[in-house]
């Protein structure tokens, strides 16, 4: 070791340790699992969106050839408790029995209702046709509005209602006095369209038992092997320490894997019916049918302001579809959004009210930003409203309403504290990137030419709520876990770390990061760093992944457990050198008495003393690994400003997006090129929900997009190159300043996209055009304008 | 069952298959080569894309029986004693990959792009990928590293 100063890891802009895999098909998906004796398992789910089981005989299946076993709803009941959600948001929600496999009736096109096992993939999707089921229809309720009704169909019988739950949040002066007193008010309705996740690996399940011992092991495509792990313990009774969860390589996940699905426990349950491992792999057509689906709301916003653009207040009554059941935080996902609303904005009034909703259609969850998106959609879409009426530049009227740089920490009308953030620098660094005063020039003059291609300008000014989360603000949202994460680190006889983590990544790049973090506090090289991860046996603790909190309270975790890792070793680095510890400077990996430099001890050498152990301090375990667990103090709120310029063809309907530029302040960077990643991929979603995707259903409740040659999963061509920076203010809640990214891209770009294209064809008399915005929509509505 | 005789990344298979068995699945179930993955039912997301006879195809639109006699060249052939062609340098360097499931398909797919186009525009790169989805990059970093791959004198 010299005494050279060693470049600092966090900040670096490193290429990935996990490609290395990657790129050679060296990969280990849970798909690519094979043992010994292997079985395949089969779901027969159900063609209708609503109907009773009035015969289920799954006998005939027997008779196909490779088949070993056929089961069906009933046989499940007795072994498998109901499917849990952990997140009853109101002491009175309506919380239905959710078996893993229907045994009277089906609620979803797409519902369990028997599992064939068989000794290959083929014969067991062949043995599915034998299975006879009778089916009485019951009438679909897919109609938000209408399911509230008086006298509309159930979803739940037992129930009496579809209304799962009603959660208001009310703060500051009351909006109805507002509304009187502002000069000016605005309504508006907002869809957010259901969006199919479509990570691109389908999720799969492997189970291996032992049963001697009655241990088994689930691998699953899943975000959370811990929470699986408790929550399979108590679904399927197999005692918590008798069951291992690994999560092998998880082709992403974007929240359809922050789940715990039925398939889980129904794998669990034949392998130990059976005594044999057993797989099951989701067709994707069938992902399309049983993966939660994210968004499926109806945002009716209201705002109140004077002429000058000061805003007043803020009225939002949502309606959220949470499909036909409540799978594990279903409930919750509005409730994020909640919060989030009144957005970067200052106002004295906010009057929220969400209405959770039975359908029968496929359950909703977390989506790529849960809640967020769908909040900053709203509050986006109508500043831009708003700026119209007042006559006001989109900008400008946000200028006049956020929180000022100095205002900082800052606590916002929905009880938010916002430590620290920047608006004015990301907004004017963005306008700069854009050339905004350019691309208006060019849009008044094509409006003046009357040019059939209209140029559009849209601006979303955003932040998120990440870092998820205190465990006691959890606990205040009757969220049933808590928000901590784990970390510990191993320095190995021979000086090379391990680093274990409670995240679960699934294309993030956390071995990368957390290296970086690492190295950087124990002065180690990156190279020297492992990270071991997503397996309940090595890595026993944690929340894993989702909400970008991984970087902000696992990778803070990881920072802490360095900390003593450091502070062990400087005891024993004191001992050895025969110094005082606070005579100890620790300097890129060696200890040195201060004055004295010669008198030195590396980290590695501290730890293969502590290997040996032949002269360590009095009382002194032997041994300078730690863990620590974080719970955050706080969220943390990245931010930024996204810009877009969109031409809208007018005979056509194409939009075709001209420039996409995004500033983004996600605090500090520990990986420059792992943070564009994470922009990239956000914005091509949210460009995606505001041009591109939808899962319709028809009137029967059938899944009308129920394969990847109808969803529109944007390719290639179908997007720009983006343009994006950052300004950087670090997070005050925690040590290494850092915010998360992951959902950055996904919140800031649909409404940046959507009110770009509403700005190009504002002057045509179009007022508003349902996401997705496509060719036929944009056509229908500039149509609609010129009658 | 048929016969089949297939030469894949280098060493040949003399097998029995089911007519119906197909190429992916063969692939991976049968041979153990689990690089290529599975992404759709419908021929879409283009994850299984491998090379058969020198042209990018997917592996799940193949029968096995139709490679009989055929070289079939998948991700894990690519890299030769630990040496990864440009391609895989590129989707390193220009960090072309976050979760990994799609990229053996994009490799193979661009691999036939530059084969046919070596120096290819970043509109063709896009066009030329449009049967391969990728949900985590946004698609620049692919089109970057396809480029960067491009620009260096060794074959992709």
């Amino acid at each position: 070791m010299t005494d050279q100063a060693v470049e600092p890891e966090v900040g670096r802009a490193r290429p990935r340790k996990e490609d290395a895999r990657l790129i050679t098909g060296q990969t280990n998906w849970t798909d690519n699992i094979s043992v010994n004796g292997l079985l395949h398992m089969a779901i027969l789910r159900s063609p209708m969106a609503h109907a009773r089981i009035e015969r289920i005989d799954v006998s005939p299946a027997l008779d196909r050839p490779g088949v070993i076993a056929a089961f069906s709803g009933g046989d499940f009941a007795e072994v498998l408790g109901s499917l849990p959600c952990a997140w009853p948001v109101t002491e009175d929600i309506v919380l239905p029995d959710h078996p893993a496999v229907a045994v009277d009736e089906v609620r979803y096109a797409g519902d369990p209702v028997a599992v064939v096992v068989a000794r290959d993939r083929y014969a067991a999707a062949d043995a599915l046709e034998a299975i006879e089921v009778d089916y009485e229809p019951l009438p679909p309720v897919l109609d938000l509005e209408a399911a509230l009704g008086q006298d509309a169909p159930l979803v739940h019988s037992g129930k009496g209602t579809n209304r799962c739950y009603v959660w208001p949040l009310k703060t500051g002066e009351d909006f109805d006095s507002v509304r009187q007193r502002a000069e000016v008010t605005l309504k508006r309705r907002y869809h957010q369209q259901r969006l199919i996740p479509n990570a691109m690996e389908p999720r799969a399940v492997v189970v291996t038992p032992l049963a001697a011992s009655g241990e088994y092991t689930l691998y699953s495509a899943t975000q959370i092997p811990h929470i699986v792990r408790v929550m399979m313990a108590v679904v399927t009774g197999i005692p918590e320490h008798k069951l291992r969860v690994i999560a092998p390589d998880v082709g992403g996940g974007f929240g359809s894997k922050l789940q715990v699905y039925g398939e889980e426990a129904i794998a669990l349950a034949v392998a130990r019916r059976l005594g044999r491992p057993v797989k099951w792999t989701e067709s994707r057509s069938e992902g399309y049918l049983a993966t939660h689906h994210g968004r499926g709301m109806i945002q009716d916003v209201e705002i109140a302001a004077n002429r000058d653009g000061t805003l007043l207040g803020l009225k939002v009554d949502l309606l959220a579809d949470m499909g036909a059941y409540l799978m594990l935080v279903t409930p919750g996902i509005p409730i994020l959004g909640a919060f989030m609303y009144p957005a970067i904005y200052k106002m004295g009034s906010y009057d929220f009210t969400c209405t959770g909703v039975f359908t029968t259609r496929t359950p909703t969850d977390a989506y790529r930003g849960a809640g967020r998106p769908e909040a900053t959609f709203a509050i986006e879409r109508v500043m831009d409203e708003l700026a119209v009426e007042l006559g006001l530049d989109p900008v400008e009227l946000r200028r006049r309403n956020w929180i000022g740089h100095e205002e900082f920490p800052y606590t916002t009308i929905a009880g938010l504290t916002y430590d620290s953030g920047n608006y004015e620098a990301a907004t004017e660094k963005a306008l700069a990137l854009f050339d905004y005063d350019k691309l208006r020039a060019e849009q008044a003059d094509r409006n003046h030419r009357g040019d059939t291609v209209r140029l559009g300008i849209g601006v979303s000014t955003y932040t998120e709520m990440c870092g998820l989360a205190p465990s006691r603000v959890l606990r205040d949202l009757r969220y049933a876990a808590g928000g901590w994460e784990a970390a510990s680190i191993r320095v190995l006889p021979t000086g090379k770390v391990e680093v274990v983590t409670g995240t679960s990544p699934h294309g993030q790049g956390h071995v990368t990061c957390w290296s970086q973090i690492a190295a950087d506090v124990l002065g180690v090289p990156f190279e020297d760093v492992e990270v071991v991860h997503g397996d309940t046996k090595a890595a026993p603790q944690g929340m894993d992944t989702y909400g970008s909190r991984s970087l902000v309270v696992g990778g803070t975790a990881v920072h802490h457990a360095a900390r003593k890792v450091v502070e062990k070793a400087r005891k024993v680095a004191a001992h050895l050198l025969e110094a005082s510890e606070n005579d100890l400077e620790f300097t890129d990996g060696v200890f040195s008495v201060k004055g004295s430099p010669d008198a030195r001890k590396t980290i590695q050498e501290v730890a293969f003393e502590t290997f040996s152990s032949h002269d360590l301090p009095d009382g002194m375990e032997p041994t300078i690994n730690a863990e620590h667990l974080t719970d955050p103090d706080n969220f943390s709120y990245p931010h930024g400003t996204h810009l877009c310029a969109v031409e809208v063809d007018t005979e056509t309907g194409q939009t075709r997006i001209r420039s996409y530029v995004s500033v983004d302040d996600v605090g500090r960077v520990v990986n420059p090129t792992i943070v564009e990643g994470q922009v990239h991929g956000g914005i091509a979603q949210g460009i995606a929900q505001a041009l591109y995707e939808e899962a319709v259903y028809d009137d029967d409740g059938n899944l009308v997009t129920g394969t990847m040659a109808d969803y529109l999963v944007p390719a290639a061509p179908d997007l720009p190159d983006f343009v994006t920076d950052r300004t950087e203010t670090p997070a005050t809640s925690n040590p290494l300043g850092v915010k998360g990214v992951g959902e950055a891209g996904t919140i800031a770009s649909t409404p940046a996209v959507v009110n770009a294209v509403m700005d190009a064809l504002r002057p045509l008399g179009v007022h508003d055009i349902r996401m997705p915005c496509t060719p036929e929509r944009v056509w229908r509505a500039v149509r609609e304008a010129r009658r | 069952m048929t016969h089949i005789s297939v030469k894949v990344d280098g060493t040949t298979y003399e097998d029995d298959v089911e007519p119906r068995l197909l190429l992916v699945h063969y692939l991976r179930d049968r041979l153990g080569l689990t690089g290529t993955p599975i992404g759709c039912d419908t021929s879409n997301c283009g994850a299984c894309t491998v090379e058969l006879d020198g042209a990018s195809v997917k592996s799940c639109s193949v029968l096995a029986v139709q490679a009989d006699g055929s070289e079939v060249t998948t991700v894990q052939g690519l890299a030769h004693d630990g040496e990864l062609t440009a391609l895989q340098r590129a989707f390193h360097e220009k960090h072309a990959l976050q979760c990994g499931y799609c990229t053996p398909g994009m490799l193979m797919a661009a691999r036939d792009l530059l084969r046919e186009h070596p120096h290819p525009t970043s509109e063709e790169i896009r066009h030329a990928l449009e049967g391969n989805l990728c949900r985590c990059t946004g698609y620049q970093n692919i089109v970057r590293a396809v480029q960067a791959a491009s620009e260096e004198e060794v074959p992709a």
